[in-house]
């Protein structure tokens, strides 16, 4: 083995050392379709790194192997292959392309060219992918599309990103849109053990390309389940050619901005200064700067190996990747074994096609105690991690007048990572199964069905030793939690016309289909199980399924390739609602023109595309609420929640909160968009306006009181409008054999006003409090007329120097008191713009990329600034002191200002997202070609806020998990 | 190849037919109504769940799988406990900002105060589950079982309306004016009346008039479950204060259900410390109504073990003070009483549980756990002094004496000197003095014992705190007395000043909670 390796590196190098040999000259001339020689031509020697451009003649010479293949590729023609075959001279004409308009795009139970779209579609190739360590396939396109917002939920390694497509419709039911993954509509949701980044199940380096179906006409054929936009996937596939690639990225990610906190000297000063003598007791003589004790540079890699070509004519491709990452928070990691098989085998003369599609996972976490991160940050820097004592694993602990751990101490941080552990296993296995056929008595007729199934399984296991002052006085913890099972079965059946009727210059595209799909979510009851197996409390089993059963219909028209007509009607039923609510209609209707088809428009050479399109479109919602919402459910007790009657203890019955007649929340759409491509498509773009009604909004309320089982129902109820501007450009200043440079950019803006939300009319104005809480205080408000989730606070009052006064807040309302009727709403955390910028510029075989991000308008309320900003906050018990942060030095707090604006920052950011630099050797020889590239990521944040990160989930920052930057080397191989 | 093509579309037109059935979907671990009460003996289940609801908050132990989205998540009786003594002379609480109950401890709450809130959204979730199970337990829905099975069922309905009333009543007696609901009322898309204090009253009092028949004897009642003397109990407690709610003079009918009450069979416990114990649960001499609490199967972080907890300093660094001394594994320093109830014990008075050293009397800084005595009348002991619990892990074993015989007195002897007959003063007298002397044993004949010129009103309000301090009375009381607000009777902190201040008389009634008056809009704050 070891032998033949060895002779394959000298192979690798004889052949690179005889690159240059037996070549021979060939010359030509390149023309277009006028005949008028086109200058600036790229010819390349496939395969190769040797080229030139033609001169101003369209004349070229070239050395080349005589054996091998010209390319001749100009922007705004298709590309033309020659092969040599001993020629000496070569001249061929370039036809001019209708640049990306001919590019197919996926559309949904189907797909559709480019230039045909009508609706408002983003298309992102993987050759556009973001680069670098990338932990979830939302990753890849962050910042690359106008209308959508991404945002990683903090820093670890095993959480996930949430998902916005102009912004979502819905308040309470969910927002996140529908994932469609080669077909499969996947589950939403996580699972035991991966509850935050379930779609990272999915390898990123098998995506070969996603799309986006932002508005109502493309996502309607989705239906009841499109409201929030659709993401469709594709995974990549075997092709002709017998390939072999092998990537590995290797990565160092180090810690950014953490909390600001009071220095070592400075704890002491406000300690000395104005501590009680119990306070001052507690000042110990060592130095530990917890931060470092907690945080580390951690390790990533991701390692994929593909094999793609085909066996006896039957396309496959085969993949496996491995991912590692660690989090920078010590013990933190997350790693992932992923395999893909694809076989699409053809029969008949490709009548009839198989594509067969298994994506396997296997997914193990650590996950470290993040309670450690507010320890890191508040923990007394004057004393040392380890106590005198062997007790409590040797860790310094808050200890009380028994000489147990003290009630709701902040734990040794320290000991928390060493002694909390917290494993999950998930194992995730999504397979489909295509077949289309081409009717062979009419061909423009064609069948498809998938056939899908997406099942997942997770468990984990809590381990905490006896020793531990966490479950000190319960004896520790260990049990395993699940397994949890979801799955997913899909049918998909649709038949598709689609005839060219000449003698009308029409295209016809119709589709007629059925849809059925059923998911099931079991967990086992299990324990919460102290080290010697004594219960501690139990947790019931779960189980909730539900069906959705769909007909729907297509029709795409185009008219003499100018005019073109999509409508679609789908009709959805749910098993979430009682039979009377049961089914949904949704239809939508869409029209384009193509301007620059018409014959006024058909000689401006300047430009090459212009479209206008418009569309309307009605679409549902019945995703993020209960499967049995509309039925009165009753819950068993578990033990420790019984009561006793005489001797004898009863598990009890409750009712659940029910409405019977919810239904589906309906969104109205309507879209106007123009394309534009002009010098041949070197500058384009689209812009796009919408506005979006939805009514009927599933919605979490307050029920009048003692009408129903809880204080907050979920219910059909009020309304939310939004509308938005999206623009994107692309332009391409320079392309030439040595010199690209690329650009583009997007920008967003979107507003979203709470149009009602009261179930009765002539009701007081709600102000529905929402949004996270620290100590149980809201910091966010729905109301009718203002945008959702403002903040909801009281305006601070300030002295004469600047600085904050305690407790005096404005007088709002004017009603000669301070009290909750003052709180008012300011701003919040949804930013008025998104902005979006990435550029490329190549220079021979270097390549030099970057994208910047930033959101405009968007507001944080800084918690952790709040909650250990105050004196009193430095002790919770007699025991233990805790740092503040440094925002004590200003305001001198004595006692925390939950609801000052004071916390509500401006967390306006512009950040470098990555930045990477990389060398593309190309063909070293026959064999093989490489490429290296070396990245950064999350590069740099410029902003105003005061806080660890300006983009964190709800607008609130506290006890974040800051966001590493990641510096990271990485190799291809192709054989 | 052809045919397995046409076998997956014969088969793709099939699945679109029979699929449709798997729309109806139904629970596979839980279960619906329908199946809960298909059973006779799941009625008793549904029964238990009532009388949890007044002291844990969900379906898994200590609360988890919570019953209802509130501000704390907090229990019945936690609640219930703040709303009835937090801002009286009876508790400084110690977390006044991580509790958000500063404004209960001031006097200063308003409509949006969040345990305003999570009382009021408890009560009306306890009255909603109970007109539930009364939906669900009509005669044409039982009419299916056995004679006995019927029987029984009917008094569980007779305690669910018992349990409904008593809710009723202590929304009544917080919020005066409230919507009304019952079990003819159908669930969600309906809009609850607006009821004043006075109808609210007629409807309890009709609803327990109506029940005390079937419910049962003392002898016969299981332990935990609410015998007639429990109906009586709430009526008398109801009429002794049924001037407040603009129901009129009602002492005469206040002293007939105590004596129902106390011809029924109740003694006073010897030790009054017991009634407060891990080992309270023997006390069924003189406990009519306990609400259960038990380390195992009824856990509770709120009810008694936030009592017991919660009177035991976290920080007292003491020799003659450890938490094991109150059977607690660890204080969770909640609260103290403030300095004008210790002053009214006089020498002997064994009721005066407190701890004084190292402690001031007066409390000059609510948050400071050294100011004011430590409460020790609440305890995880057994009656050998054996700490009962876990407490960290699994609560206290304590439980909680909604309504016990020594009230029962107070309140009778109370009635006769606000003029209602059925008993004589020196009736009234010798109730007073039974507990007198429990309380102060052999010092009874010289320092414990009082006459009939003792018994005036204000007698009552003072006899009363020391009688049934952090029992969830003082509020009711002082209201009764008129001293609650106003300035006839100022204590320390009373309006937020630390000598305390005179407050608005609408601080005698809780707000409705301002998310209620955007769902009903029959509903109204007067003052607020």
């Amino acid at each position: 083995m070891k032998s033949k390796l060895f002779i394959c590196l000298i192979l690798i190098f004889y052949g690179i050392g005889t690159l240059k040999a037996q070549t021979t000259a060939v010359s030509g001339n390149v023309k277009n379709s006028a005949g008028e020689p086109l200058p600036g031509v790229t010819v390349l020697e496939k395969g190769t790194t040797n080229g030139l451009t033609t001169n101003v003649d369209g004349n070229f010479t070239i050395q080349v192997n005589p054996k091998s293949t010209l390319i001749f590729s100009f922007i705004g023609y298709n590309p033309i292959e020659e092969a040599i075959n001993n020629r000496k001279t070569i001249s061929v004409t370039l036809q001019e392309s209708v640049v990306g308009l001919e590019e197919v795009v996926a559309i949904g139970y189907g797909s559709s060219k480019k230039g045909n779209l009508t609706g408002a579609v983003s298309n992102i190739n993987s050759k556009d992918f973001n680069a670098g360590l990338i932990s979830s396939p939302a990753q890849l396109i962050n910042g690359k599309i106008s209308g959508v917002q991404i945002m990683s939920a903090s820093g670890s390694p095993t959480a996930g990103s949430t998902i916005r497509v102009r912004g979502g419709a819905s308040l309470n039911a969910s927002n996140d849109p529908l994932i469609v993954l080669d077909g499969v509509p996947l589950e939403t949701g996580g699972i035991s053990g991966n509850s935050n980044n379930f779609l990272s199940l999915i390898n990123p380096n098998d995506i070969e390309s996603i799309t986006i179906l932002k508005d109502a006409s493309s996502t309607a054929i989705y239906g009841s389940r499109a409201s929030n936009g659709v993401i469709l996937i594709s995974t990549k596939t075997g092709g002709k050619d017998f390939k072999v690639s092998f990537n590995t990225s290797n990565s160092v990610q180090t810690k950014t901005k953490l909390a600001d906190m009071l220095s070592r000297q400075e704890f002491i000063d406000v300690i000395t200064n104005e501590g009680s003598a119990d306070q001052k007791a507690l000042l110990g003589t060592e130095t530990t700067d917890w931060n470092n004790e907690i945080y580390r540079s951690a390790f990533g890699t991701d390692n994929n190996l593909s094999v793609a070509g085909n066996i006896k004519k039957i396309p496959f491709r085969l993949a496996l990747g491995y991912y590692n990452q660690n989090g920078i928070l010590d013990t933190d990691n997350a790693n992932r074994t992923t395999g893909n098989l694809s076989i699409s085998p053809s029969f008949f003369n490709d009548y009839l096609k198989f594509n067969i599609n298994v994506k396997g996972s296997m997914n193990q976490n650590k996950f470290a105690d993040t309670r450690a991160i507010w320890g890191g940050a508040t923990y007394n820097p004057t004393i040392g991690i380890y106590s005198s004592s062997n007790s409590f694993g040797g860790f310094n602990e808050a200890i009380d007048n028994t000489g147990t751990p003290v009630t709701a101490a902040v734990l040794n941080p320290v000991g928390l990572l060493n002694q909390h552990s917290s494993i999950s296993n998930v194992n995730r296995i999504i397979g489909n199964f295509d077949v289309d056929y081409k009717m062979h008595f009419l061909p423009e007729l064609k069948f498809h069905a998938t056939l899908g199934y997406d099942y997942a399984q997770g468990e984990g296991t809590i381990a905490v030793p006896v020793e531990a002052a966490e479950f000190y006085t319960s004896g520790g913890r260990n049990y395993t939690y699940g397994p949890q099972e979801k799955s997913n079965k899909l049918l998909t059946s649709y038949f598709n016309y689609n005839k060219t009727i000449e003698s009308i210059n029409s295209t016809i595209d119709a589709t007629l289909g059925y849809d059925y799909q059923f998911w099931k979510s079991a967990t086992n009851a299990y324990d919460n199980l102290n080290v010697a197996g004594v219960s501690q409390s139990a947790v019931a089993a779960q189980d909730s399924r539900h069906a959705l059963i769909s007909y729907y219909g297509r029709l795409n028209y185009t008219l003499a390739s100018r005019y073109m007509l999509t409508a679609t009607i789908r009709r959805d039923g749910t098993s979430r609602f009682s039979e009377d609510n049961r089914w949904g209609m949704f239809p939508s209707v869409a029209l384009a023109w193509r301007l620059s088809e018409e014959s006024f428009l058909k000689d401006v050479d300047v430009l090459s595309n212009l479209k206008l399109r418009a569309s309307y479109g009605i679409t549902g919602q019945q995703e993020g609420i209960g499967d049995y919402n509309y039925m009165p459910v009753y819950t068993i007790s578990q033990t420790g929640a019984e009561y006793m009657f005489g001797d004898t203890y009863y598990f009890t019955y409750r009712p659940s909160a029910y409405v019977s007649n919810l239904k589906w929340e309906t969104t109205t759409a309507y879209n106007f968009g123009l394309d534009f491509g002009f010098f041949k498509d070197r500058l384009s773009g689209s812009l796009e306006y919408y506005t979006r009604q939805t009514k009927d909004l599933l919605a979490r309320v307050p029920a009048a009181a003692g009408t129903n089982f809880d204080k907050i129902i979920l219910t059909n109820v009020g309304n939310v409008d939004s509308k938005g501007f999206e623009l994107s450009l692309n332009a391409i200043p320079i392309d030439n054999k040595d010199f690209t440079w690329e650009l583009s950019f997007n920008a967003t803006w979107q507003s979203q006003v709470i149009k009602n939300l009261s179930m009765v009319k002539g009701t007081a104005i709600t102000n529905t409090l929402a949004g996270p809480t620290i100590d149980s205080y809201n910091f966010q408000v729905l109301t009718e007329g203002y945008a959702p989730y403002m903040f909801y606070v009281y305006h601070q009052l300030y002295d004469e120097s600047g600085k904050p006064i305690e407790g005096a807040f404005a007088d709002v309302n004017k009603d000669g008191q301070i009290n909750s009727t003052d709180l008012y709403r300011y701003h919040s955390p949804t930013p008025d713009y998104i902005l979006g910028f990435s550029t490329s510029l190549r220079y021979k075989n270097w390549n030099l990329s970057t994208s910047l991000r930033a959101n405009i308008g968007n507001y944080v309320y800084n918690g952790m600034a709040m909650t250990t900003g105050a004196y009193n906050t430095m002790s919770y018990n007699s025991y233990q002191l805790n740092n503040l942060n440094r925002s004590y030095l200003s305001t001198g707090f004595q006692s925390r200002q939950y609801l000052s604006d004071y916390y509500v920052e401006n967390a306006s950011f512009l950040k470098m997202d990555n930045l990477s630099l990389g060398y593309n050797f190309g063909k070293i020889n026959d064999a093989f070609s490489l490429n290296l590239s070396a990245l950064v990521q999350n590069v740099f944040t410029i902003t105003k806020y005061s806080g660890v990160d300006p983009e964190v989930p709800q607008g609130m920052d506290n006890s974040f998990y800051p966001r590493p930057r990641i510096y990271s080397l990485s190799l291809g191989i192709e054989f | 190849m052809k045919k397995l093509l046409n076998i997956i579309l014969v088969s793709c037109l099939m699945l679109s037919v029979s699929c449709i059935d798997d729309l109806n979907q139904t629970p596979q671990l839980q279960t619906t109504s329908a199946t809960v009460y298909a059973t006779a003996s799941n009625y008793k289940m549904v029964l238990a769940k009532l009388y949890a609801l007044y002291v844990t908050a969900g379906q898994e132990k200590g609360g988890a799988n919570a019953d209802l989205s509130s501000n704390m998540g907090y229990d019945y009786m936690r609640c219930y406990f703040n709303m009835q003594e937090a801002g009286t002379d009876e508790l400084a609480s110690t977390w006044i900002e991580g509790d958000k109950i500063a404004d209960l401890t001031y006097l200063t709450w308003d409509a949006s105060d969040p345990w305003v809130a999570d009382m009021y959204y408890r009560l009306f979730y306890t009255i909603a589950v109970c007109n539930e199970f009364l939906r669900n337990a009509a005669d044409v829905n039982i009419a299916k079982f056995t004679e006995t099975e019927q029987s029984d069922i009917r008094i569980f309905r007779a305690e669910a309306r018992f349990l409904r009333a008593m809710a009723y009543y202590h929304a009544m007696d917080l919020y005066h004016n409230i919507p009304f609901v019952n079990e003819n009322d159908p669930v969600g898309a309906y809009i609850p009346p607006r009821y004043t204090s006075k109808q609210i009253f007629g409807f309890i009092e009709s609803e327990l008039k109506d029940i005390e028949g079937t419910m049962l004897d003392k002898a016969s009642c299981e332990y935990g479950r609410a015998p007639k003397a429990a109906a009586w109990s709430l009526l008398a407690k109801m009429y002794l204060n049924a001037e407040v709610y603009e129901a009129g003079n009602h002492y005469t009918d206040c002293v007939t259900y105590c004596k129902k009450v106390i011809d029924n069979g109740y003694s006073l416990e010897p030790e009054y410390a017991k009634l407060f114990n891990a080992d309270n649960h023997l006390r069924t001499n003189e406990i009519i109504l306990p609400l259960i609490v038990d380390a195992d199967h009824v856990m509770s972080w709120g009810a008694t073990t936030y009592l017991v907890c919660g009177e035991v300093s976290s920080t007292k660094d003491d020799s003659d003070y450890k938490p094991a001394n109150y059977g607690v594994t660890n204080g969770w320093g909640m609260f103290r009483i403030r300095g004008e109830v210790p002053v009214l014990f006089t020498e002997g008075d064994t009721r005066s549980m407190f701890f004084k050293d190292g402690q001031t009397l007066k409390v000059d800084d609510v948050t400071n756990q050294l100011n004011g005595y430590l409460v020790t009348k609440w305890s995880n002991l057994t009656d050998v002094g054996e700490q009962a619990s876990v407490t960290t892990s699994d609560g206290v074993d304590t439980d909680f004496p909604m309504f016990r015989l020594g009230d029962i007195y107070l309140m009778l002897a109370e009635a006769v000197v606000r003029g209602g007959t059925g008993a004589t003063t020196e009736e009234a007298l010798g109730y007073v003095n039974a507990l007198r002397q429990r309380a102060f044993g052999d010092a009874f004949e010289t320092s414990g014992k009082v006459s009939i010129s003792d018994l005036t009103a204000n007698f009552f309000l003072d006899e009363r705190a020391r009688e049934l301090y952090w029992e969830c009375s003082r509020r009711t009381d002082l209201i009764r007395f008129g001293k609650f607000t106003g300035d006839s009777y100022i204590w320390q902190w009373k309006g937020g000043l630390k000598d305390g201040t005179s407050v608005d008389s609408k601080y005698n009634i809780y707000p409705i909670p301002s998310s209620e008056l955007s769902a009903n809009p029959n509903l109204k704050n007067e003052n607020y």
